[in-house]
């Protein structure tokens, strides 16, 4: 039942990484309002050169604007989403939806941003060298995505009201992140260096969290299956989680020793060959 | 008002008999006539085909259920929250779409009217809400009362008379259009953790059967000569061996005749059956049950039904059958919404997703395409997804290139996973016959109206007729031969006209028209037994004031009133 070390993907070795097209988008103008950026993914701006790009429609409230409005665009992007480098700089506090979709290549973003930012990502690479607003990487299913600031509430969870959450690729937050993070989780990697607030993995369904600081309480709240790796200390714990042996485990890198808690308990569990399989929350020792 | 005159188009009208001849259609002041001047605007409809607006029979589009399942399942809308060029608003949802979309989508389709199938008497305002703010298509709902507490007492000594007066004030009350029977006995049973799975189980505490609601009010419908029949949803839906209770439940309309005076034959309307054609004890050795329903219904005259086809698609499913939707919430582990309506009904609400994957999805799709082949008059058999229940409206036009198209759909049933497992367990294979574009225009055009009690003005072509009019790109010498452009063709009128006035042209919505809400008023002679029954109700066990109850007529403030009068009944 226990097991000495997780995969890491993480550890990888990164393959040759090829030469790609590399778009820029700076800051012209700021909107009015929240600008809706459900274009700016290399998919979107694979094929195009920089006067078509700015050409791409954006979402200011009901408006349809355009890219060039906003931004000044130069360089252009490779054939393929895979080629397209786009890097974005100056003030992306009110902007969303950046890289949510994208399915490869990559994104830096040298700013903090809105909401839905790499949300519903399939794969490639995305960076954010700043701080993340609510609903980022939501549903994620692939590729990196690397928040070198801290995050709000919802990181990785399902949509508002959707059941399918995170199901696949590695989301770091070197900072701390809020409430709700990894809600209906169901596979992938997700990491937070710091702290988080309440409802870490609620109703989390597979996958693992690697929490590296402290959570606030409700941790693992209605899991059926998964892993939680907490580093820190947790505020209060659920009554739904009982020690079952204390594991050694090789995590992001690092061994250390852990007690294995097994939960939730007052939640539906699937049998696996007449076993039960329970969600498993490793807490540091 | 404007006078048009469409020419040439392939016209396809049962109420005329007319199978795709050249004619053309005349429209003067809203109505469709024999002549028009020659200042009469010129449609020209060479090389397609020209039918009137289609009738919804069954759909849930309005009302407290159907917003709950919206503002539960933001997930279901959150990719659609763009505004498009034109005069439309945003249009947010697939299975749960706002009332706007609703509207549109419909008169896109060639639809002119839709059904509310169940309307729970306490929030009728909210249903007449949605209802008034639903664009272009004309609406009419159903409440719901084979679970209130009034008609199980009545019907317990079988109190026709009482049970008919009751029905009549609740008509009024709500503005409803007829009688709408959901799961009889189960739905209260159910307070009780119990449920009737057949009809001869016995309610908790009212001591009455199923058999004797959905016999009950059959004859109160005739009693009182509504424009339809009592449209009943049965017990036992969605499970393995269903069939037998389906078929035991039509029985109980053998020899009941028919008495009203808007052409109407049918005295019972069996909605979305598919989901109760089942055989088998459970679902490892499931079989369709289809044709030996079907064989009964084709026999019996006095007997309509509407298919309920399963769309394969995620959906959203809701009902008034409360502990069905209990049910099926604990075999996907989805959310769950359930509400009890005080004395009235409850209602369930859960996603749901068909998923073409899965071998009892894949039969179920089957079974339903089988109900509509196996129909032998296209005018007793109406095609519905139960909307949202079996899938989204909007998937009619796939819906018709699966009934249409043998080759689209073998293909489809061939390249299911389970694709051996479904081909046994169904006849669908087996079946060749295509339904024809003539067919087509019974089964979604002439046929509800007759059902519905609405053929003198709707559903045909009949100068005289209200001119509701739907413009195909169907050349009938060319039918389309691949799915998608069947339903490309199906899903984009070229024009719909609303009471003569064109409001989609070229699959774009034009104009908002001016929708309707239909109602039945049903005079009856006084019942002094029934108003103090009433009173008393209203101060023992209803939450609000017995004067509140009514729909104001500010909550219909278009009302088109189909009067009744049953006091020589």
């Amino acid at each position: 039942m226990h097991r000495t070390s997780i995969s890491s993907p993480w550890m990888r070795p990164r393959r040759e990484v090829k030469r790609m097209n590399t778009v820029t988008l700076t800051i012209k103008t700021q909107p009015e309002l929240y600008l809706e950026l459900e274009k700016v993914n290399p998919d979107t701006f694979a094929g195009k050169k920089a006067d078509e790009i700015a050409n791409l429609p954006v979402f200011q409230g009901k408006e349809i604007l355009t890219l060039g409005d906003f931004f000044t665009v130069t360089g252009e992007a490779g054939a393929t989403a895979a080629d397209t480098k786009i890097v974005i700089n100056g003030d992306c506090t009110k902007m969303k939806y950046i890289g949510a979709k994208m399915t490869a290549g990559e994104v830096v973003v040298n700013s903090a941003c809105d909401m839905y930012t790499g949300s519903w990502m399939k794969g490639g690479k995305l960076t954010v060298n700043g701080d993340v607003h609510s609903f980022c990487g939501l549903a994620m299913a692939g590729g990196e995505f690397t928040i070198n600031g801290n995050a709000g509430n919802y990181l990785g969870a399902a949509y508002r009201g959707d059941w399918r959450g995170m199901s696949g690729g590695v989301l770091r937050v070197k900072g701390n992140a809020g409430s709700d993070v990894a809600t209906f989780m169901t596979g992938g990697t997700l990491i937070v260096e710091g702290d988080v607030d309440i409802h870490l993995g609620t109703h989390m369904e597979g996958g693992t969290i690697i929490l590296k600081g402290n959570a606030n309480r409700r941790v693992g709240g209605q899991m059926v299956k998964g892993e939680i790796y907490v580093y820190g200390t947790i505020n209060v714990m659920m009554p739904g989680y009982k020690p079952v042996g204390d594991v050694e485990l090789d995590v992001d890198g690092t061994k250390s020793k852990f007690v294995d808690y097994i939960g939730d308990l007052g939640e539906r569990h699937p049998k696996r060959k007449g076993e039960t399989v329970y969600g498993h929350l490793y807490m540091k020792k | 008002m404007s006078e048009y005159i469409i020419k040439n188009g392939h016209v396809f009208d049962p109420v005329q008999g007319i199978k795709g001849d050249k004619a053309d259609v005349a429209v003067k002041d809203g109505k469709i006539v024999d002549n028009v001047g020659s200042g009469a605007k010129v449609i020209d409809a060479k090389g397609k085909t020209v039918m009137a607006g289609a009738l919804e029979v069954h759909a849930h589009v309005a009302g407290p259920k159907v917003n709950a399942g919206r503002w539960y399942r933001p997930e279901d809308k959150h990719f659609d929250s763009h505004k498009t060029a034109g005069i439309t608003r945003i249009e947010g949802g697939k299975s749960i779409p706002t009332v706007f979309k609703t509207g549109y989508e419909y008169a896109r389709m060639g639809f002119t009217f839709a059904m509310e199938a169940a309307m729970p008497p306490l929030y009728a305002r909210h249903v007449h809400e949605e209802i008034h703010d639903t664009p272009i298509i004309d609406e009419a709902a159903l409440p719901v009362f084979g679970n209130n507490w009034f008609i199980l007492e009545y019907l317990k000594n079988h109190e026709v008379e009482n049970t008919a007066a009751y029905i009549a004030w609740i008509l009024r009350q709500t503005k409803g259009y007829g009688v709408k029977i959901v799961n009889p006995g189960g739905t209260e049973a159910w307070a009780w953790g119990l449920n009737c799975l057949s009809i001869h189980d016995k309610v908790p505490y009212f001591d009455i059967t199923p058999a004797e609601i959905i016999k009950g009010t059959i004859e109160a419908n005739e009693y009182l000569g509504l424009p339809h029949s009592m449209h009943l949803h049965q017990n036992n839906l969605g499970n393995p061996g269903n069939y037998t209770t389906t078929i035991d439940s039509l029985k109980l309309a053998e020899g009941i005749k028919t008495k009203n005076n808007f052409g109407r034959e049918q005295v019972l309307h069996s909605t979305h059956i598919q989901f109760h054609s089942y055989k088998g004890t459970n679902w490892g050795d499931f079989e369709s049950g289809a044709k030996e329903v079907m064989d009964y219904v084709n026999r019996q005259k006095n007997l309509t039904i509407d298919t309920g086809n399963v769309t394969l698609d995620e959906t959203t499913t809701m009902t008034a059958d409360g502990p069905f939707e209990h049910h099926l919430q604990s075999l996907n582990h989805l959310k769950w919404f359930n509400v009890d309506v005080e004395l009235e009904t409850a209602a369930g609400v859960v996603p749901f997703i068909y998923d073409p994957n899965n071998a009892v999805f894949a039969s179920q799709w089957a079974v339903g395409l089988e109900i509509a082949l196996y129909a032998k008059d296209p005018m007793r058999c109406f095609i519905t997804t139960d909307h949202p229940n079996a899938g989204p409206f909007t998937r009619y036009p796939r819906v018709y290139s699966w009934l249409m198209s043998k080759k689209v759909r073998d293909e489809r049933l061939n390249s299911f996973k389970k694709a051996d497992k479904v081909i046994s367990a169904t006849t669908l294979a087996n079946i060749d016959r295509e339904i024809t574009l003539y067919e087509l225009a019974a089964m979604t055009r002439a046929g509800p109206a007759k059902c519905l009690g609405l053929s003198k003005d709707y559903g045909g072509l009949k100068p005289g007729m209200t001119a509701d009019i739907a413009i195909y790109n169907i050349n009938p010498d060319k039918f389309p031969s691949s799915g998608p452009e069947i339903e490309k063709a199906f899903a984009q009128v070229a024009y719909l006209f609303k009471n003569g006035k064109i409001c989609v042209e070229d699959g774009k919505v034009i104009d908002m028209g001016h929708k309707e809400t239909f109602w039945v008023d049903v005079k009856v002679p006084e019942n002094k037994q029934v108003m103090h029954d009433i009173k008393e109700k209203f101060l023992r066990y209803y939450s609000l004031n017995e004067k509140n109850y009514p729909v104001p007529e500010s909550y219909a403030p278009h009302q088109h009133i189909l009067s009744v009068d049953a006091t020589q009944a």
